[in-house]
């Protein structure tokens, strides 16, 4: 497990790093290919199944195909390229490590105090470490990862996914009665249960709606026109 | 001997190996799929490319290949890979010798890395994700950018042009083979792949077998745009506008030679297989006869196989897998059929069939198939065949609340074991069975 | 080794890419790239949190509201650089300078 994790957190790190250090176009769409594949592959080593082939469709599939399309459509010599300077890209080169050293040193370390409040949220006291955080939060409900894949019980995020985008919440109720100490596993009341936790229904139905707008307006906007030096 | 079951490889490593260790377990597992599969992955295009230039010769009133190999000449395949192997790798040098070097193996691994969630038989499933379908449509759809890869970077017109229609024709294609793909989706409520083969167990009013097929008319209509719809997404005849030999010499391959263009064809080939494998899953029953008392047999010596490897459940899913196979081969060689019988289409009548007629009707189709199963539970009818078993989702989600299990949230067989007058639950119980 | 630092880190690495690649690219399909690449380090984080923390499914759906929105803000820029084609027959985002006066 963490071999595979090593080999593709590299892969898309160095995908990235190659996508910025490109000038051909075509190339730079080949190391996003590889980095967002491998980042598709993070997801299914986190347990994300659903989003992790949404990934691969959606971005890999889909996105790049259309922006490598864009490349062949708006290539005026074979092998486009448009240099970055020497002087620009050294400038970036300092700012990026500067930039990425200071996300990296915001990363939260130390210590977290979790205590229960009287409705049962947990409360978090300072915002340390979040692995200790995790640790605090799941100890009964997270079973102890030894390591291999189980493919029964492993990322098969999606009918929960499903659930949350219809306004169902599963998982928000299970946490809620499992941190209240000691009265876990009460007989099912279904009038309280599934309204313990709000969906994503509504933001499913806008996005929905959002994909219908752009649809119509990217068609709008690329459709055929006269060029200018023709016009003129 | 050979084994093809998820559940079954790492019993065998257990049990009569002696390996506990875990991590090791899941390795040598990992192994052992990835070994099964690609003997599937290189045999098919090996099986495909003979009956296709043996199918072709017969339709031009040839032979076609006779002397490699004994009558047939089933050995063709092989003599063609020889040759193959033997010839100079080229790179031209107006090429991108990066991408060009790439852009082949682009192609082979997306179409080997579908057949991951492929089932072959009732759990003989390297792995069974919950989203099988998805992942399996959303691996397929990156064998497309190999080949416009290949197309740019060749550096030359006919290619460029090639990866530009291919381009063009997957973008638009890709969105009614998702939603011919969900039409058997509504019926079944889940788009794990072996669930979906084990719930067509069985026939439907005593003659029709119980497969997606003759679940309701969409599904019978979405069974046939869908293939359209395959053929095209694996840029076959009529569809081959990425290639077409009479005027783009040969599209997007013009300039590979050797090796790496055999790697196009058994990519090719080989997602021609897994495209044709979903359909005869969703679609056909997948290893599933359709014949009653054969299959009920079948059913009894896999049941007796449920605490492990027996012979008698290991000899049915064997069977399962001889039924499934020759439903997928039967799918290919009429991909095959087709491709020799009609003439090649103009690029723009390509687009015009999907975006003005395949798109319209399968969205039609699909609004149907929702609409279907709400037209039985309004008239009082809501069992049998067309109750739909993704409607039971809210009945378990509390089920699921009342055991307090939020892992196996979304079991569906321990929630409809109890209503036995639906055809369903019988394939259903056989998911049970697995365990 | 798969901690949930190490898929910060990643997606710390992904986000800062991207930014670069926004920054300096002239070419406009090179800015969308960076765009996507950002996105993804975003994306990375959520299911990271997903996984290591209480966030639970949260984090999941976030990510695919994200992969959404950036397929859905792909098409448009894409129609929008085609357009900057069609006008400056050339995607070199610096001879956008039209409004400069």
């Amino acid at each position: 497990m963490s071999a595979l994790f090593l080999f593709f957190a590299i892969a898309s790190c160095l995908g990235a790093v190659l996508v910025v250090i490109s000038q051909s176009v075509v190339r730079m769409a080949f190391w996003l290919v590889v980095s967002l594949g491998s980042v598709a592959a993070l997801f299914f080593l986190a347990d994300a199944d659903f989003v992790g082939a949404a990934q691969l469709l959606i971005y890999v599939g889909g996105t790049l195909v259309l922006l490598v399309f864009g490349v062949m459509l708006t290539a005026s010599g074979p092998y486009m390229k448009i240099e970055t300077s020497p002087g620009e890209t050294a400038i970036a080169g300092v700012v990026g490590s500067l930039f990425l050293f200071m996300v990296i040193s915001s990363t939260p370390s130390g210590s977290a105090q979790l205590t229960l409040d009287e409705d049962g949220h947990t409360v978090v006291k300072r915002t340390g470490d979040w692995e200790a955080i995790h640790d605090a939060v799941k100890p009964a409900t997270s079973t102890p990862d030894d390591g291999s894949f189980d493919d029964k019980s492993d990322g098969n995020t999606l009918r929960p996914i499903g659930w949350a985008l219809l306004g169902l919440r599963p998982d928000r109720v299970d946490i809620t009665r499992e941190t209240e100490a000691g009265k876990k596993k009460e007989a099912a009341d279904p009038a309280s249960g599934p309204t313990a936790a709000p969906g994503y229904l509504l933001p499913f139905e806008i996005a929905s709606v959002h994909l219908l707008v752009v649809l119509i307006g990217a068609a709008y906007l690329a459709r055929a026109k006269r060029r200018s030096d023709e016009a003129s | 001997m050979s084994i093809l079951a998820a559940e079954v490889i790492p019993g065998f490593l257990t049990d009569y190996l002696g390996i506990q260790d875990s991590s090791v377990l899941s390795i040598l597992t990992a192994v052992a799929h990835a070994a099964l599969l690609f003997g599937v992955f290189s045999l098919c295009p090996f099986f495909f490319i003979w009956l296709e230039r043996k199918g072709s010769g017969r339709i031009q009133d040839r032979l076609g290949p006779t002397r490699v190999g004994g009558k047939f000449g089933w050995l063709q395949s092989l003599a063609d890979g020889i040759k193959l192997i033997q010839k100079e790798d080229l790179c031209p040098p107006a090429a991108d010798a990066l991408l060009f070097r790439m852009a082949p193996y682009i192609v082979c691994v997306a179409s080997f890395a579908a057949f991951i969630v492929l089932p072959f038989s009732s759990s003989w499933v390297a792995i069974s994700a919950d989203c099988g379908l998805f992942i399996m449509l959303a691996i397929l759809s990156l064998e497309v950018f190999g080949i416009i890869m290949a197309g740019y970077s060749s550096g030359s017109k006919w290619s460029l042009f090639g990866g530009m229609r291919e381009a063009a024709q997957m973008v638009s294609y890709e969105i009614p083979l998702a939603i011919c793909a969900l039409i058997p989706i509504v019926a079944a409520g889940s788009l794990n792949l072996g669930e979906i083969g084990d719930m067509q167990y069985g026939t439907s009013f005593g003659i029709l077998p119980n497969w997606f097929l003759f679940h309701d008319p969409f599904t019978f209509v979405a069974f046939f745009v869908y293939f359209v719809v395959a053929t095209a997404s694996c840029k076959r005849a009529p569809f081959d506008l990425a290639e077409a030999e009479s005027e783009l010499v040969g599209g997007f391959h013009t300039e590979y030679s050797g090796m790496r263009w055999s790697f196009f064809f058994m990519g090719e080939y080989a997602s021609m297989f897994a495209v044709c494998g979903v359909a005869s899953i969703l679609f056909l029953g997948g290893w599933h006869t359709g014949l009653p008392g054969l299959d009920t047999a079948l059913m009894e010596m896999r049941r007796s196989g449920a605490g492990g490897l027996t012979v008698e459940s290991y000899m049915a899913n064997v069977f399962g897998m001889g039924v499934f196979l020759s439903k997928a081969a039967f799918l290919v060689f009429v991909q095959i059929w087709v491709r020799w019988t009609l003439p090649r289409l103009r690029i723009d009548q390509v687009m015009v069939t999907c975006l003005k007629y395949l798109v319209p009707i399968s969205c039609a189709l699909f609004l149907g198939a929702v609409v279907w199963p709400l037209l039985f539970i309004m008239s009082g009818n809501g069992t049998g065949i067309t109750d739909p078993v993704g409607v039971r989702a809210s009945e378990i989600f509390m089920e699921s609340n009342a055991d307090g299990d939020e892992g196996s949230s979304g079991d569906f067989s321990d929630a409809s074991t109890s209503d036995s007058d639906s055809t369903m639950t019988v394939g259903l119980a056989t998911g049970e069975v697995r365990k | 080794m798969a901690t949930l630092n190490a898929y910060l880190l990643v997606g710390a690495v992904l986000f800062v890419c991207g930014v670069i690649c926004m920054a300096t690219k002239r070419n406009g399909i090179g800015v969308l790239m960076g765009v996507e690449l950002v996105l993804n380090g975003a994306n990375v984080n959520f299911v990271a949190f997903s996984k290591f923390t209480s966030l639970g499914l949260d984090g999941q759906v976030f990510s695919l509201f994200i992969i959404v929105l950036a397929a859905a803000e792909a098409a448009v820029a894409l129609a929008i650089a085609l357009n900057f084609y069609n006008n400056h027959l050339t995607i070199d985002v610096d001879r956008g300078n039209k409004l400069k006066g």
